[in-house]
């Protein structure tokens, strides 16, 4: 009689929820012109310029629409996808207007999170640097307005070229001849400190070879990563993690962080580092004796394609205040206030004329704007790319080369198996 | 009284503690079993994507992956590997506790309960301060400045058992060390008056007295040991270089939850449910087998 009453139990159960729980942000439908708009933007190590700046934007927002409040909140950059998943399932702890990512973007959008913005209205929007806008796009609709862009070049070591009297590398191939010289005649350091977690260092390798992570063919994506000309460039860059330039034991574990802290640590000659490492860098032992140059691509003056990584911000989709939310973008998003975050935090304007405005005033900032100018890439653009992403499948792939685990021809098409797999998913 | 009047007393009584059961621990199984039978990813969850009943698919996924078996063989020997070290250690320590004098042994039980008590992520990073390559103390120690033991598959696995069995033996040394001094100093007196060596006492007597507390904290050992997450998460910055030194749970986490595929991260909760019981039940079998009362 007692199992009966637990099958009973169990049975009924089943019967009232026969299936896992669903949750849905549905676009509210309304549109209401007062009240409070919530914000989310990043918090940094250094807020203050950059809370600065906000504010002087949420009053000349409030200034300009009675009734409306302006609530910013910052949120953690680490448990930024935690955040934003409860947002997406439950509404009313979502805000209205939101910093994120770009590579976090096809996610977010297939997840229903953001909604798809109209830019056509907005007259400052033509000033786009396009490849960047890009970065915003999600089978060719726009959801979210670039804020800033980041980009990677090549650090090296001013002193350290003096004193062997050697020249800054022209292409790609000469990056290993010289990095092998340096460790050569200095054993102590890193020819170049290139992680074999550092996935956008080693993606303009694939890029200037002609290759690709992945092709889209009428949306449907296909990994490329095991073609001649992606394993030519994967096999350039594992070829950086060997003993006699990054050896495997140092360099095979790290990231990009952990790669740019070498550099730091004055025990690399060499690195790929972002325009936002420059105020680390610059408060460490390489202080004063490094020089920043574009990334050389395949061909003397050539330059390798960076990856585009930067912010957007963008309006949620269960917003109950879309005008107010898409224009409270436009204006934190506008050339004033992104040339005042260039000033306050150094990021990149997304606007190319705003980008030759900061450059000419500031020479340091000139690789990473001629790298801009010469075209940036992506990441593929599909909700597939997050799932790639979080179960490391490039980075193992690298791993796996530079510990002899497996040969470039193996590891690539297993990597483009697992890809494929999930872009089919 | 009558019998069914007396099943509806125990009953009674049993009931708070069922309902806590209940809602603790089958209403969430249900739940991970239900998932584990969908296609539920983020969009599944936050209402972008309609569901989609896969039955079995998830396992066949999950079982049809060549890694899910390399991993399942890491884990199951380094959980081994950690269960007979941990016991090993915790029972050399008890009995040293029994024969020492008062202050060495309070000196042990602190320094024990010191470890005992340290979060498991704050022990992880210690022990990878004590081990850096450049910096660490054991390095300077040995003098083998540069060597990284998070690099090689075996240091790296040899170096996170060690973490394991530093924070888990506390808890078998104590439990042992209880039940040692619970044998009646009769039974003792009798073996010693018939003549027997201190080994042969060891073995026949005390040994088969603590048989029960011993098989406790073993299976308790095997159930923490196989699902080791921090010490590796952390130690090996996620599962070690190109995945190598990947456990079940770790990979579960990677493969599933940060990947948003909470169905296939499901499936492998369950599978691991299943191995932990399987285990359990074996031993409770060959227990009942020998004898034994629980």
């Amino acid at each position: 009689m007692r199992l009966k009453t637990i099958v009973a139990v169990l049975g009924v159960g089943a019967v009232v929820a026969c299936a896992p729980v669903q949750s849905g942000p549905a676009s509210s439908g309304t549109d209401e012109q007062t009240g409070q708009l919530r914000v989310w933007l990043f918090d940094e190590v250094n807020r203050g310029p950059k809370e600065a700046v906000v504010k002087e934007a949420v009053s000349e927002f409030q200034a300009a629409h009675s009734g409306v409040t302006v609530d910013v909140q910052y949120i953690q950059v680490a448990s930024r996808a935690e955040r934003f998943k409860a947002a997406f399932s439950d509404q009313k702890s979502a805000p209205d207007v939101a910093e994120f990512g770009n590579t976090d973007l096809a996610g977010f959008v297939s997840a229903g999170g953001f909604s798809e913005l109209d830019l056509n209205g907005w007259e400052e929007s033509k000033d786009l640097v396009p490849t960047i806008l890009d970065t915003a796009k999600v089978d060719g609709k726009t959801y979210g307005v670039p804020w800033f862009v980041g980009v990677r070049a090549l650090y090296y070591r001013t002193d350290v070229f003096d004193e062997l009297g050697i020249d800054v590398p022209e292409t790609l191939d000469e990056i290993a001849t010289t990095a092998r010289e340096i460790r050569q005649k200095k054993p102590e350091m890193i020819g170049i400190s290139a992680g074999g977690k550092y996935l956008f260092a080693a993606l303009p390798y694939i890029w200037a070879q002609g290759g690709d992570i992945a092709k889209a063919d009428g949306g449907k994506f296909t990994a490329t990563i095991d073609s001649a000309e992606a394993k030519a460039g994967v096999a350039k860059y594992t070829e950086l993690i060997k003993d006699d330039i990054c050896p495997p034991a140092t360099c095979a574990g790290n990231g990009g962080d952990a790669s740019v802290e070498a550099f730091r640590a004055g025990k690399a000659a060499m690195t790929i580092g972002g325009d936002f490492n420059r105020k680390s860098v610059d408060a460490s032992s390489a202080a004063g004796k490094y020089g920043v140059v574009p990334l050389p691509g395949k061909d003397k003056g050539s330059i390798a394609p960076a990856f585009a990584g930067g912010n957007l911000l963008g309006v949620m989709k269960g917003t109950q205040r879309k005008t107010l939310a898409t224009e409270f973008t436009q204006l934190l998003a506008s050339k004033k206030y992104q040339q005042k975050m260039y000033t306050a935090m150094g990021n990149l304007p997304t606007f190319a004329d705003v980008q030759q405005q900061v450059s000419d005033s500031d020479k340091f900032l000139e690789p990473f704007t001629k790298t801009l100018q010469s075209g940036t890439r992506f990441v593929p653009v599909t909700p597939a790319w997050a799932k790639i992403d979080a179960q490391a499948v490039v980075p193992t792939m690298i791993q796996e080369i530079v510990t002899g685990a497996k040969d470039v021809d193996t590891a690539t098409a297993d990597a483009a198996k697992t890809m494929n797999a999930a872009f089919t998913s | 009284m009558t019998a069914k009047g007396q099943g509806r007393t125990a009953f009674a009584y049993l009931a708070p503690a069922l309902l806590v059961l209940g809602g603790l621990l089958a209403y969430p199984i249900y739940q991970l079993v239900l998932i584990s039978l969908y296609d539920y990813g983020q969009e599944q969850v936050s209402g972008g994507a309609p569901l989609t009943f896969l039955g079995l698919g998830n396992y066949q996924a999950l079982l049809g992956d060549r890694q899910f078996w390399t991993v399942l063989g890491q884990t199951v020997a380094f959980a081994a590997v950690c269960v007979v070290g941990t016991l090993l250690v915790g029972a050399f320590l008890a009995i040293l506790a029994t024969r020492v004098r008062t202050w060495v042994r309070m000196t042990l039980f602190l320094a024990a309960l010191g470890a005992w008590s340290t979060p498991a992520v704050a022990g992880s990073t210690i022990w990878l301060f004590l081990f850096d390559a450049n910096f660490g103390l054991v390095n300077e120690v040995l003098g083998i400045q540069g060597f990284s033991w998070t690099y090689d598959k075996w240091t790296a696995f040899g170096l996170v058992a060690a973490q394991v069995i530093w924070c888990s033996f506390p808890f078998v040394m104590v439990t042992l060390y209880a039940g040692i001094k619970a044998i009646p100093g009769e039974v003792l007196e009798a073996a010693a008056l018939d003549g027997a060596s201190a080994f042969r006492t060891a073995w026949s007597v005390t040994l088969p007295l603590l048989r029960p507390i011993i098989l406790v904290v073993t299976i308790q050992s095997i159930i923490w040991d196989f699902k080791v997450f921090t010490q590796i998460y952390v130690m090996t910055n996620g599962g070690g270089i190109a995945g190598r030194n990947l456990v079940l749970n770790v990979y579960a986490y990677q493969q599933a939850f940060a990947a948003s595929e909470y169905g296939l991260g499901a499936a492998i909760g369950v599978v691991m449910t299943v191995l932990l019981l399987g285990i359990t039940m074996f031993y409770l079998r060959a227990l009942r087998r020998s004898g034994e009362v629980l």
